[in-house]
């Protein structure tokens, strides 16, 4: 026990002792009931449909409940679904709840809570906007059965239903989920997972607060990231927003906070010398550095000029701006999706690794680039796309482009991607950003690799080659026939440079040593996580 | 003096309304996509649109300024776009911590610093005024954060005496309020004390010279007398217009300061609004700051018939 706590716990069990209330063990037992998390960001909203960024869906886990979720090895298993039938046809699926779901404000969950959940979710997720695009009709059976009719077989969707990407298919209260749309944002937050919200403690941008749920029946199987038994074994999790990751480092050093999400690389090794703090990477799903140039205008619309941005490149450069120089955090992509992974190929990648910045710049001169400006959009505010933007402005020049730095912030670069008018004209050239590993294991989560012209993720591509082997991929009923068509897929983006992946990356995590159960995964799950 | 009062909060009426038109028109032309934020980065370009329609962000400016007035008006300062929440919640939430540090922080300053600067101005030219002056120099030169990171480092993680980061409502206990704002109290004080430490000596030395305090002298009082209670009141002038002026600079440093030590208070509030685009948040702190600013000018304008009673209103 360190001087301070020792001070505060004499004098507070002191203070309770004489009062006639708890005694000393038991306020040291009741402190070690609360877990004190920092997230990655401030939990800015509530609504993890209206606002999909990484952080609501991460503290929507806690309190909303899926029908299926993924396990470890990326299967989607069962959750709330005690079962389900599929017709001969594969049209039709019946689905049956488990018995004892409950929400959190005592009301039972019922059928029509989910159809009305999903219904609100499908608008926002591109595995919801398929099944939508096949919807025939989705209707509750009784408390416990909903049907869905399709118009095509849908092989993916458990998959749909329980992955862990952003919009995740959240089950709430039909009086909510009916009453705000998809782009508006809910006002209660009730939902039937293994904590509750304390909405009357919640100060966004400093603090949110969860209670743990008694009436919440967990799955028998072992917890498995989002699959299985979701037991807590803290009454209390509170999130404590720290937007400087020194303070964060010293309350973690100094007791003040269990768990950190993410702490950055630099201050790995002084986290790692304090005996009573545990370091371990994070997710091991990881991250994808990415910048994207835009097809619509000059230069980046001839796949000539993207080809030899690509052929330049070295991965190698950005994975030690990003994360420095441990190999073991790093990785040289030769594909788009997430290394590790079942569909992961570098079919067709070679000009991926290529790193031959002479090979690039003759591929340039052969171009007919023109000399025409690169206007690079790079958010200051974030230290991952800071540090690609300067290496990827050191690569044009020296590649022999001319690149218009323009130095904002990411609420700048969030509005000015969206615009599609030439560069001069207040558009873009190219921005940077980064694609979390668990959003990268199929073409339908992953929007970035997709190509559909005005459908496609900012930059526009439209490369139907890459396009044609989504609905391939949907079709197949096996790993084999996934992996064929992934790499058919993979080759088609490479050649066209629907994007230039910057290499995969993973972060860490760091907990006092007094905290356990904490696991690797694309979420920070707090169950099965306890303190002594 | 009662009509001068009123005349001077009545033109805080224009002042306001000059105040808001100009954050508005700012906030308008600014780039940065607030539904860009909430969509997140993975949302499709037509998610955004869809968004952005929503939360009304495609109407004209003037139909979106006569709104907000409008509801100003009314005594409403709108909803934050991401929370929910309505504004005047979120600054309820948060004026407390930024309330408790200034407090502290200006107490500790004024505590600290005139005495520094009426010991430096009595003493002048040696160690002790030289040494006073070095401090002034280096609490204008080192940045904020820096004091707050070496406070924590040593306060905090090498003696274990102070939190490192945190607050706690008054409610809660004098000690645990205070024992979080010390820390942040000195990093933010650190430059104020400098500033008020510097102008208190600069006018005590001027003071000091007046025939008043020679006859003062002549007549045998005290040197702790004639310091505190001729030389000063005299100088006070000055130094409580320093220390109003200063009221800004800790705005600002607050900012700072929360930031370092994990303060929930409103400077906190007012970046991440800054960096999400939640405008009416924005909107908000910013009129919140001026009518602050605003009162503390009168405050000080008034203070001054105390000091100097040939001043009249």
């Amino acid at each position: 026990m360190d001087r301070r706590s020792f001070l505060k716990a004499g004098v507070a069990a002191g203070s309770v002792a004489a009062a006639g209330g708890l005694s000393a063990p038991a306020y040291s037992q009741a402190a070690n009931r609360t877990l004190r998390f920092v997230p990655q960001a401030n939990l800015a909203n509530f609504d993890p449909i209206w606002g999909t960024q990484y952080v609501v869906r991460n503290a929507s886990v806690l309190v909303w409940d899926t029908l299926y979720g993924f396990d470890e090895k990326l299967e989607p298993q069962r959750q709330m679904v005690e079962g389900e039938e599929v017709s001969a046809d594969g049209k039709t699926w019946t689905f049956k709840l488990r018995e004892g779901l409950r929400f959190h404000d005592g009301e039972p969950v019922r059928a029509r809570d989910v159809v009305a959940s999903i219904n609100r979710w499908m608008p926002r997720d591109p595995m919801g906007q398929l099944l939508r695009a096949i919807n025939v009709e989705l209707s509750a059976v009784d408390d416990r059965t909903f049907r869905w009719v399709l118009s095509a077989p849908f092989t993916k969707m458990k998959m749909a239903l329980g992955k862990n990407a952003t919009p995740m298919c959240f089950i709430m209260p039909e009086r909510i989920a009916s009453r705000f749309d998809s782009f508006t944002q809910i006002n209660e937050y009730v939902g039937s997972g293994p904590m509750r919200f304390v909405r009357n403690e919640w100060v966004p941008g400093a603090r949110a607060v969860f209670q743990r749920f008694d009436q919440y029946v967990p799955r028998n199987e072992p917890a498995s990231w989002l699959a299985g038994g979701k037991r807590m074994m803290v009454d209390r999790v509170e999130w404590v927003i720290m937007p400087d990751p020194a303070t964060a480092a010293a309350a973690l050093q100094n007791g003040e906070i269990d768990w950190w999400e993410n702490p950055i690389t630099d201050l790995v090794p002084v986290l790692r010398r304090n005996r009573n703090i545990a370091v371990d990477i994070a997710d091991p799903l990881g991250n994808i550095g990415s910048f994207r140039m835009n097809h619509l205008h000059a230069p980046f619309n001839n796949v000539k000029v993207r080809q030899a941005v690509m052929t330049a490149l070295s991965q190698q450069d950005y994975m030690t701006a990003l994360v420095g120089s441990d190999q073991n955090l790093w990785k040289v992509m030769g594909g788009f999706f997430t290394p590790g992974t079942p569909l992961y190929t570098e079919e067709g990648g070679e000009m991926m690794k290529a790193a031959n910045m002479e090979r690039g710049r003759q591929m340039l001169r052969e171009s007919g680039y023109a000399g025409e400006p690169v206007v690079c959009l790079v958010a200051q505010d974030q230290p991952i796309t800071k540090a690609q933007g300067d290496v990827t402005a050191d690569l044009l020049k020296r590649l022999g482009m001319n690149v218009e730095y323009v130095a904002t912030d990411w609420g700048t670069v969030g509005q000015r991607r969206a615009m599609k008018n030439p560069p001069g004209q207040g558009g873009w050239g190219m921005f940077h950003t980064w694609h979390a590993g668990a959003d990268a294991i199929n073409p339908v989560l992953y929007n970035a690799v997709r190509a559909n012209g005005d459908g496609a993720w900012f930059g526009w591509p439209t490369v139907p080659a890459v396009e044609a082997e989504v609905p391939n991929w949907l079709a197949a009923t096996t790993l084999e026939q996934e992996r064929a068509a992934i790499g058919r897929l993979n080759r088609a983006a490479v050649e066209n440079v629907v994007y230039c992946p910057t290499g995969f990356f993973l972060g860490y995590q760091a907990w006092r040593r007094n905290v356990s159960g904490i696991v690797k995964g694309p979420i920070p799950f707090a169950w099965g996580v306890s303190k002594s | 003096m009662f009509a001068y009062v009123v005349r001077r909060v009545l033109a805080t009426i224009p002042v306001m309304a000059v105040v808001a038109l100009f954050v508005f028109s700012l906030l308008y032309i600014a780039p940065g996509d607030p539904a860009a934020v909430i969509a997140g980065d993975q949302a499709t370009p037509q998610d955004v649109e869809r968004i952005r329609e929503s939360l009304g962000l495609d109407r004209p400016y003037l139909v979106r300024f006569s709104a907000w007035v409008w509801d100003i008006l009314r005594g409403d300062l709108g909803v934050s776009i991401f929370t929910n929440l309505p504004v005047s919640t979120m600054i309820a939430q948060r004026i407390e911590p930024t309330l408790s540090l200034m407090i502290v922080t200006l107490i500790l300053a004024i505590s600290i610093a005139v005495p520094m600067g009426v010991v430096a101005a009595w003493k002048q030219g040696t160690l002790i005024d030289r040494a006073v002056m070095a401090f002034a120099v280096l609490g204008f030169s080192v940045p904020v954060f820096v004091v707050g990171y070496l406070l924590a480092y040593y306060f905090a993680l090498e003696w274990d005496l102070l939190p490192v980061q945190g607050y706690t409502p008054f409610s809660e206990g004098f000690w645990p309020w205070l024992e979080n704002l010390i820390l942040p109290a000195i990093a933010l004080g650190s430059v104020y004390i400098a500033l008020i430490a510097r102008i208190t000596r600069a006018t005590m030395l001027e003071v000091l010279q007046q025939d008043y305090i020679r006859t003062a002298r002549a007549k045998g009082v005290g040197q702790r007398a004639i310091l505190f209670l001729h030389a000063l009141k005299n100088a006070a002038v000055p130094i409580v217009t320093v220390i109003g002026i200063g009221i800004a600079l800790l705005i600002g440093g607050a900012v700072v300061t929360e930031s370092v030590f994990a303060i929930p208070g409103l400077g906190r509030l007012t970046v991440d609004a800054i960096l999400r685009r939640d405008y009416p948040v924005i909107q908000g702190v910013v009129l919140l700051f001026s009518f602050v600013y605003v009162l503390v000018n009168l405050a000080i304008d008034l203070l001054y018939t105390l000091f100097d009673p040939r001043i009249r209103y």
